[in-house]
């Protein structure tokens, strides 16, 4: 059935209001079930043993010895995993990362795994998994790996993006460019140029609930998982093809999820978990413990980025240009381009080139952490833009609003825009009382923009009326800050029911057809533009049930308002039905009534904020503290406006983490030397103020009402806004994320010597 | 692993001197536990001291405090002679970890988990604390600094288990402060941490001066350079000064995870400054 | 191996449970005992996720032996509501959105319950310092602070 996405202002009664959230009470009294809370008969329990090396052949592994010990059920190597990749690069990475096959690439790839019967007896077994490794030279820094000298890891890796196409390897997997016009032509116009080299250090998303799953195979091919993850139907995928599974006939449950942020979009030691179940022949229940969650999981990139930004002296950008380089881990993705193509973003710019170079490093695999490389380019782009602004001798809001992007601008990555809200929330900004605000000895301000794209992408939805006329709302993306309250929202407002009458609720892969994961920001964006879809073909059938229990043509039959009304004088004494009214009959006019919607949603719309930050700096020790804090971003139209908010100040807070004190910290052995929450600092409660939102609704043109997605900008201007308020308050020009006690005083003491 | 709680000193100090292979007292058990969670580690005896009467207790006497060994840093805030008599021991305490780790977590087991960025111990051995040690050869008591020797290593030989930490009555005109440089607000490890302890005289200035140092060195540093800065001085800026440099100097760190050689150096002097400003008004001094 | 049983409180009731030496009181509420409220977020006393109170005191699970509550009063997630009832700072927390993925959501509550009991009326400082060895990665600790403000207020019947 054809649906019409094009938003129409209409009042809207549901969306937009607060309604408490449907899995509110499970999780306050500890009912709800994360990825460890589930157990399955006769379950074992599953270690994997991990690389001490950052670069290493591995030459021989003998686990005859665990195999032998009593209690062990299974033990696996890459040896049980063969290679079903069929040459897709991608999915071979993956299958790599989840056992090293020829070589272990970082400190804490996995080697071998284990299903015992219980946590102690694996424990044992991984002592005795002897494994003898050829330990190689290593690389973890992104700009040493791409020194002519440094280790490689891949011999076979030849830069791609590069004409004529290199002959040496390196470590460098691609290039890749975006913009447009001529930047050198632009740069001769320039009165003022700003130019610099910026770093950032590789973060973890830091999701407080481990990665956890229970599998389960079968002699006759099925298999079941529980499993915490953003995209279950992307894990059965993923999973059936390394192991050879039948699509189908692998039923993935996903539990409460913990946090992902980016980090449960990949699989990680869920294929080892179905391989040792169908070894053992029982189900297997792995979680990891929190240094393996660091050590081999999800962390982002790290970075080096140079930047040029030319402008005339009263402010007018004439050219930028900016170098990117991400490191990846070790298999080459795409996280550079990703940067390269949203630098610029927030800017109208007629001169613009950004170029990202893809590194290879001993390092975990990156995964995406929110708006995935976005921040750190928003940092090296945002710094520049500050300081261009201190240069020129113009305030820095209306330096930005000057070159900002608006509706009809040729983005630097290629689209021209549509209705967008860079503009609005500058000029939010502007008037922000934030902005005004004195500032006290040791304080600094700042400020910065972010942008992210946002996605739409395969989306699938099953809307269940009950013969109460309450309704089921079955969706296929997880829900990861509360989707299921905005999803009941907007069932509500279509339907014209009650918000209450409404129960939203993840579908498992064999009861909803395929869903892509919950990532950019898709969330409520796609399910919302599904359920609308459903709930309108549901409105469909209701008009031909109340057309039947009337017995009139069903064009004489309109839906207003969540009732079924005859139209035309004749019908002048009918009553409108109501959805129960329609949902008690329904046994008697054709059997249950449902909608459903099988969609691509396209026409996610981009989405921008700009954030304000006050710092107060301890110049004798560099020590940090964030005393204010705002963050403005365009919503599209906010369903469930707290947890629109909440999503603002969840990422602002990570933003901050990353700003200030969050890294991995790596030894001269290639080991990571923190892995784990003591030393890997994410902000406590007490580091923190209160974080004030202002939510900005500038309609997305292509959602019926105007939504877009909201939950990764809020990642992307910290890093900067945090860094320009240090700098601010110093009066030294902090280059290097996080901008952490030892760099502050490392600069101070620079500016002191002159 | 063995798990045995005795209800006597006696009997601990038995199963301790008489266990093969690894053993460990547990008190708090907030460093012990966190070992436990590694693959690297294994014990063969627990022995839980918390059953011991007397070990849960604060006692004060004609001398000063005895903190039993099991006495939790929370118990320590509450105990308002305690807090008053020796305030930057307590707020050293206090430092450890978060409210949960507070709970169960003990000065005791700080000084005998031997960590060079413990908070307690600068603190301690700024206040010159004493420990009681029972061994199978009998009581002793020794001075806090020597028990740690190096990073997790001490002093304390086996079957010996501290019964209590023993701080003297303050003298007259004396206060101590603890201040430590952590990147967060909570719950991380001391990067540097001081400890300055003075005496004043009649007329105002300083009579005796202890200042310990952590996270600067493999363990505590009682530094008598830093100490000499002060005496005599009414702690005016040239005093500060010179304390600032003779901390950074006596610093020995090293660059790691938490931080670095050069930061380590500078922040040791300038948080020494700031410790001895807040123990010399704690002392009367103005 | 030889197991060791234990006899202790929780949630006021008495219960009886064999565990081996090394078993963190986390591991027996969750794996002996189908106590699964408390979460295991680091395993080592970072996180909070495992928070429970013992003997009036907020601990995490995770740092304490299973042993070691003989005879102890213990208090979990799963005790906090009065049958049907929500504790106060239960119905806050919802109400304000304190909670996204809500995986901490036990291990703040356990905390929250224990600040409220020393201190009524705390503090915005008090509280942040209070549930420091909390952690959230969602919410940015915002909506949380309102929360226990909030469900403080009602409890000392200031209203709202």
């Amino acid at each position: 059935m054809s649906f019409d996405a094009t938003y129409k202002e209409k009042k809207l009664k549901s969306v937009g209001t607060r309604p408490l959230r449907p899995d509110g009470v499970d999780k306050v009294t500890g009912r709800a079930r994360y990825g460890a809370d589930f157990n399955m008969p006769g379950q074992l329990v599953a270690r994997v043993l991990r690389s001490p090396h950052a670069h290493a052949r591995i030459m021989r592994i003998d686990v005859s010895r665990a195999v032998a010990l009593k209690g062990v059920k299974a033990v696996i190597t890459a040896a049980d995993l063969p290679d079903l990749t069929n040459g897709n690069a991608a999915l071979y990475a993956i299958l790599d990362n989840c056992m090293a096959r020829t070589k272990a690439f970082y400190d804490g790839h996995a080697v071998a795994a284990v299903a015992a019967i219980d946590a102690k007896v694996a424990r044992e077994a991984l002592k005795l998994i002897e494994v003898e490794y050829d330990v190689l030279p290593h690389v973890v820094d992104v700009d040493a790996a791409m020194a002519p000298d440094a280790p490689l890891l891949d011999e076979n890796l030849f830069t791609q993006g590069i004409d004529p196409a290199p002959t040496t390897p390196s470590n460098v997997g691609n290039r890749s460019e975006f913009g447009h016009g001529d930047v050198e032509s632009g740069f001769a116009k320039a009165d003022v140029i700003v130019e610099r080299s910026y770093k950032t250090e590789q973060t973890h998303q830091g999701y407080i609930e481990p990665h956890a799953c229970v599998a389960s195979c079968n002699v006759d091919g099925t298999a079941e998982m529980w499993v915490c993850t953003q995209g279950h139907f992307v894990y059965r995928q993923t999973c059936a093809d390394l192991l050879g599974l039948e699509v189908s006939k692998l039923r993935v449950t996903s539990s409460e999820i913990g946090g992902g942020f980016g980090g449960k979009t990949h699989v990680w030691a869920e294929p080892l978990a179905l391989a040792l179940s169908r070894k053992a022949g029982r189900p297997v229940k792995l979680v990891m413990s929190r240094e393996e969650v660091f050590r081999a999981s999800g962390p982002t990139s790290q970075t080096s980025i140079d930047v040029k930004i030319g402008a005339t002296k009263d402010g007018k950008i004439t050219a930028a240009l900016a170098t990117l380089r991400y490191s990846s881990g070790p298999y080459a993705d795409s996280w550079a381009e990703t940067g390269a193509m949203t630098s610029f973003a927030c800017y109208d710019l007629e001169n613009v080139k950004t170029v990202g170079f893809e590194v290879i490093v001993n390092r975990p695999k990156v995964a995406a952490y929110r708006a995935p490389s976005a921040p750190m380019a928003a940092f090296a782009v945002e710094s520049a833009i500050d300081e261009l602004a201190h240069k020129i001798g113009m305030d820095s809001v209306e330096l930005r609003i000057k070159n900002a992007a608006s509706e009809g601008s040729r983005s630097s990555y290629g689209p021209i825009y549509g209705p967008i809200g860079i503009g609005p929330t500058l000029e939010a900004a502007r008037t922000h009382p934030h902005m005004s605000a004195p500032l006290g000895k040791n304080q600094g301000r700042g400020m910065a923009c972010g942008f992210w794209f946002n996605f739409g992408g395969q989306t699938c939805t099953d809307l269940n009326i009950s013969a109460d006329g309450t309704v089921t709302l079955a969706v296929g993306t997880v829900d990861v800050g509360g989707s299921r309250a905005s999803l009941s929202l907007i069932a509500a407002e279509e339907l014209g029911i009650s918000y209450d009458d409404v129960k939203a609720v993840i579908a498992d892969t064999s009861t909803l057809g395929y869903n892509d994961m919950t990532d950019g920001s898709r969330g409520t964006f796609s399910s919302s533009m599904a359920t609308i879809s459903a709930a309108r073909n549901a409105i469909v059938t209701m008009r031909e049930r109340a057309a039947l229990m009337w017995d009139i043509p069903v064009e004489d039959v309109a839906w207003e308002e969540g009732h079924a009304k005859a139209v035309g004088a004749s019908y002048d004494n009918r009553a409108p039905l109501s959805v129960k009214d329609i949902a008690a009959e329904a046994g008697n006019t054709g059997g249950p009534i449902a909608g459903h919607s099988e969609l691509v949603a396209d026409g996610a719309g981009v989405s921008f904020g700009t954030h304000i930050c006050d710092v107060e700096v301890d110049p004798e020790t560099g020590a940090t503290r964030v005393i204010r804090y705002t963050v403005i971003q365009d919503a599209g139209k906010a369903v469930h406006p707290a947890y629109v908010e909440g999503q603002y100040q969840g990422g602002a807070a990570q933003g901050i983490g990353w700003a200030l004190n969050e890294e991995y910290v790596y030894g001269a052995d290639g080991r990571l030397q923190n892995p784990g929450f003591l030393d890997y600092r994410i902000p406590v409660c007490s580091d923190l103020p209160m974080i004030d939102t202002q939510i900005l609704e500038i309609p997305n043109p292509n959602h019926p009402y105007g939504v877009r997605g909201v939950g990764e900008t809020s990642i992307v201007p910290p890093l900067a806004a945090v860094a320009n308020a240090v700098s601010d308050a110093v009066g030294v020009r902090m280059v290097h994320v996080p901008v952490s006690p030892p760099r502050i005083l490392a600069a101070l003491n620079a500016k002191a010597k002159g | 692993m063995r798990y045995e709680r005795p209800g006597t000193i006696e009997d601990a100090v038995a199963m301790l001197a008489q266990a093969s292979g690894r053993s460990f007292v547990l008190a708090g058990g907030t460093d012990l536990l966190v070992r436990m969670k590694s693959d690297d580690f294994d014990a063969d005896l627990v022995v839980d001291i918390k059953a011991i009467p007397g070990m849960d207790e604060i006692a004060e006497t004609a001398d000063g405090f005895a903190i039993g060994a099991a006495v939790s840093c929370a118990e320590l805030a509450e105990n308002s002679a305690l807090v008053s008599a020796w305030p930057g021991v307590v707020e050293a305490a206090n430092l450890i970890g978060s409210t949960q780790i507070q709970s169960r977590c003990t000065m005791t087991g700080n000084l005998c988990n031997a960590s060079p960025a413990a908070d307690s111990v600068p603190a301690l051995v700024a206040a010159d604390a004493r420990v009681r040690v029972i061994g199978p050869n009998g009581t002793r008591t020794i001075s806090a600094q020597n028990i740690p020797v190096g990073p997790g290593k001490t002093s304390l030989e086996k079957g010996d288990i501290i019964d209590a930490i023993l701080l003297a009555r303050p003298q007259p005109r004396s206060g101590d402060a603890y201040l430590r440089f952590i990147p967060r607000t909570e719950m991380d490890i001391a990067v540097v941490g001081v400890a300055v302890n003075l005496t004043l005289g009649a007329d105002g200035s300083v009579q005796t001066a202890r200042v310990a140092l952590g996270a600067v060195a493999p363990s505590v540093i009682l530094s008598e350079e830093a100490a000499r800065t002060l005496i005599g001085t009414k702690l005016e800026a040239a005093a500060l000064g010179a304390l600032e440099a003779a901390c950074s100097a006596a610093s020995i760190p090293i660059d790691d995870k938490r931080g670095t050689v050069a930061f380590r150096k500078q922040v040791a002097g300038v948080l020494a400054r700031r410790a001895a400003r807040i123990a010399y008004e704690r002392a009367g001094g103005k | 191996m030889t197991s060791i049983a234990v006899s202790t409180t929780i949630n006021g009731d008495d219960v009886e449970f064999l565990c081996r030496a090394d078993e963190t009181l986390l591991d027996v509420l969750r794996n002996r005992l189908g106590l699964m409220g408390a979460k295991e977020g680091c395993g080592t006393g970072d996180c909070g996720a495992c928070s429970t109170i013992m003997d009036g005191r907020v601990v995490c699970s995770c740092l304490v032996l299973g042993a070691e509550t003989e005879g102890r009063e213990i208090e979990t997630i799963e005790g906090m509501a009065n049958g049907s009832d929500l504790h106060p700072l239960q119905s806050k927390f919802i109400e304000h959105a304190a909670l996204q993925c809500g995986v901490c959501t036990p291990g703040f509550l356990m905390a929250a319950k224990a600040l409220l009991a020393a201190h009524p009326d705390p503090t915005e400082k008090e509280i942040r310092f209070w549930l420091a060895g909390n952690l959230c990665r969602c919410t940015g600790y915002d909506k949380i602070v309102r929360a226990v403000q909030d469900a403080a207020a009602e409890m000392r019947g200031e209203g709202t």
